[in-house]
């Protein structure tokens, strides 16, 4: 065994493979990228084939400022990252809190937005096809927002007990792989929801 | 460090039986991962066969009343959803997980615990489905297992329909299920483009990577449109809400898009690692490398491109516009083209070779002649006016049979027995292994080739008894008959492997003389793989050891 492995090697070959991180999570965005889009094309199919109210129209107002706080957390922990990279870890931890911050303020529009559909106009996931819909592709995000700012909040918990170091910049650089992932399903989900599908 | 671990898995030989059944529970190693999924497939494959079983005991005459319609309905949803998730599946992933590094030259997976995470999913999601036996009932004495046919047609699902937790169990397991398999797909292909040994550029690559790569993308494609699916599903049964309730707008067709844009792909799923055992079994057997390695390649790849497109030819019976009819058939007959392509590589890879007629290679033979012949069945389902008339009959069961158990089944064995060497350090006894080929290929013709007319004749799936004169009894007869061969042949497969566990003969490095890189180490390997991770320079690294004077890289 170990003649033929030593006779198979003569070393001294450039050798590079990509990192297993980034592809492992080129693997998973893809495979959530396929669940978004089925849930995608069944709220686009199913707009408009409500039997009974109330209707998008009726209902919903575009949550600007809420996207635009995901959307700036985007750059923000692309910038934290690069100061992890430099090496500047206090930098780093405002960014990053500040990730977290403008994730949590996402979070608690939808709430917002959430309890005003069901108090007062009175659409759950059961009313009809529009709350189903809306209720399953806006949760599935909003599920993924979640998963997201946990994975966040694990990276400072170990800021705070001082063991982040430089060298995990590029478990980072993946982890806000991820992130950036979860932002431009917003942008795809909001434009059907907010606006085709009105 | 290798000491050590020489040392560690010698200890772990003497180990009392608890201690060692942790050892496995708890492993992260890709070779014990491999088995573990393999010995759950086979126990899976016993459990489906059993139900395969009762449905043709209960087939063999008209009118026969073995078991109510009730407990057939849930034979074969219970068949169907197990051999394709918790038989198939399993295996496929249990040969890629041993196969793939040590054919690379790499010491384990990329992520070893996300390995084990999935497979432990997987098994979860098996158990679940079997728990319906007993839970499936819920508290409203209209359940068992689920009985909804293994695609699970909208309205059947809805709560009005299967009251119960039978459907609840069946959807549950394949989304738990389904996240194992995400969670391997991934490593699969983080594992192939990230922990070659050095020199193996992709095109160097053995075959069976670059199989495995096509099939673990297409997991990743068509598991989660299901899960999304499942979600969905979850959410109507669960939640009240209407993707399927027809009555409130929602639609019954779109679950069947749903349902197949997962479905069909997963034929392929199935079939190209059966492709790629082929690929390594035939050449090695034929003493001479693979016919066309880049085309072989590019034929496989484009076969993971065209059927993601080719999903609604389950669905020609629905009734769906001409223009879609059209761009289906058309789409179906294109898949055959990179199809062919392989068979033909395959055949010259053959062809004016000095061919030893083992057992792995009789299995490659049978495979090679039944996928043919499925594929030709499969190319007039594909003609949508034929399948107006054919659709949901024998004839369609008998199609999908001789591609599923004549092409990858038979692949599968031809697997089993070229890589048993290596993996339990003994030798096969090869009359025993003829013996099981002949006795398998008897019963699969017999079963599978009648199989074909009582569905020409009108006889559709799904139905748990028939009227007597209608040309279908004797057909029947038969079908029934092959199943008992299939059955005694199992039975030797199964006496051969644990016989030659225990008994067999030293199998040593490599029994066949053959080319990749597993065979370099020893039988079994140990735990680290390599102790010297190889430098390669061809796709027949072994080649080139055995043969200095004139090594494969000159070549290529």
């Amino acid at each position: 065994m170990s003649t033929f492995s030593a006779s198979l090697s003569n070393g001294n070959l450039e050798w590079r493979l990509p990192s297993r991180g980034r592809v492992g999570m080129y693997g998973l965005i893809a495979a959530e990228a396929a669940i978004f889009t089925i849930f995608v094309v069944a709220y686009l199919f199913y707009t408009g084939k409500s039997v009974t109210g109330p209707q998008p129209k009726d209902v919903l107002h575009a949550p600007i400022f809420y996207t635009v706080c995901l959307l700036v957390s985007s750059l923000t922990v692309h910038a934290a990252v690069r100061k992890l990279v430099a090496g500047d870890i206090a930098a780093f931890a405002r960014l990053w809190l500040l990730t977290i911050a403008l994730g949590g303020t996402f979070l608690y529009g939808t709430a917002r937005e959430w309890a005003h559909l069901i108090f007062d106009e009175g659409l759950t996931v059961s009313t009809n096809l529009f709350g189903t819909t809306y209720y399953s592709l806006v949760g599935l995000h909003t599920f993924h927002v979640m998963m997201g700012l946990l994975a966040l909040i694990v990276v400072a918990l170990f800021y705070f007990t001082a063991r982040l170091q430089r060298e995990h910049a590029e478990r980072l650089e993946v982890l806000s792989m991820y992130w950036h992932f979860v932002d431009v399903v917003w942008v795809v989900v909001f434009t059907v929801v907010y606006v085709v599908g009105v | 460090m290798s000491t050590n671990t020489i040392a560690l898995s010698e200890l772990s030989v003497s180990l009392p039986l608890p201690l060692r059944l942790h050892e496995w529970v708890t492993t992260v190693d890709h070779k014990r991962l491999g088995i573990l999924y393999i010995l759950y497939a086979l126990t899976f494959l016993v459990a489906g066969g059993i139900e395969a079983i009762i449905m043709r005991l209960q087939l063999i005459r008209p009118h026969n009343d073995l078991v109510s319609p009730e407990v057939f309905n849930r034979m074969f949803t219970m068949h169907g959803t197990t051999m394709i998730f918790f038989a198939a599946m399993p295996l496929v992933f249990g040969f890629a997980n041993y196969l793939v590094p040590l054919m690379i030259g790499a010491r384990d997976m990329a992520f070893p615990r996300l390995n084990a995470f999935s497979f432990w999913m997987t098994a979860l999601g098996g158990l679940l489905l079997y728990f319906s036996f007993l839970g499936g009932d819920g508290l409203y004495g209209g359940g068992g297992a689920p009985d909804v046919g293994w695609f699970a047609y909208a309205p059947l699902t809805a709560k009005t329909f299967s009251v119960g937790h039978s459907t609840d169990f069946w959807t549950l397991s394949l989304l738990v299920s389904g996240i194992g398999s995400v969670g391997t797909a991934i490593n699969i292909i983080a594992t192939i483009l990230c922990m070659r040994c050095p020199g193996m550029a992709l095109g160097k690559m053995p075959l069976l990577a670059w199989l495995n790569l096509t099939m673990a993308g297409l997991v990743i494609l068509a598991v989660s449109p299901l899960t999304a699916a499942q979600l969905m599903l979850l959410v109507d049964r669960y939640l009240g809400g209407h993707f399927f309730d027809t009555q409130a707008g929602g639609s019954a067709v779109i679950w069947m898009h749903f349902f197949w844009i997962f479905g069909h792909p997963e034929v392929y799923v199935l079939v190209i690692p059966a492709f790629a055992f082929t690929s390594e079994i035939i050449p090695v057997f034929s003493r001479k490398a693979i016919f066309g390695y880049p085309v072989m390649v590019l034929a496989t790849v484009a076969i993971g491109f065209i059927s993601m497109s080719v999903w609604a030819h389950h669905m020609f019976t629905v009734g769906m516009s001409s223009g879609a009819n059209t761009f289906f058939v058309l789409s179906t007959m294109a898949i055959s083209v990179p199809t062919g392509i392989k068979i033909f590589n395959w055949l010259a890879t053959m062809w004016g070779g000095k061919i030893r007629f083992t057992t792995p290679m009789l299995f490659c033979i049978g495979f090679l002649f039944q996928f043919l012949i499925g594929g030709l069945t499969g190319i007039t389902l594909a003609v949508a006016p034929f399948d107006w008339h054919l659709g949901n009959s024998y004839y369609l069961v008998a199609h999908f049979h001789y591609v599923i158990v004549g092409a990858i089944l038979f692949a599968a064995f031809g697997a089993f027995f070229y890589w048993f060497p290596k993996v339990s350090g003994k030798m096969y006894n090869e009359p025993l292994g003829k013996l099981f080929f002949w006795l398998f290929l008897s019963g699969f013709h017999l079963t599978f080739d009648f199989m074909h007319i009582p569905g020409l004749l009108g006889m559709p799936r799904r139905i748990y008894t028939y009227e007597p004169g209608r040309g279908w009894d004797i057909w029947n007869v038969i079908v029934t008959i092959g199943v008992f061969f299939q059955v005694v042949g199992i039975l030797v497969f199964a006496v051969n492997l644990v016989w030659s566990y225990y008994r067999g003969n030293a199998a040593g490095n490599d029994p066949w003389d053959a080319w990749t890189l597993e065979w370099s180490t020893s039988s079994p390997p140990p735990g680290y793989n390599y102790a010297v991770i190889p430098t390669v320079r061809s796709r027949r690294p072994l080649w080139d050891l055995k043969h200095p004077e004139d090594p494969d890289w000159r070549y290529e």
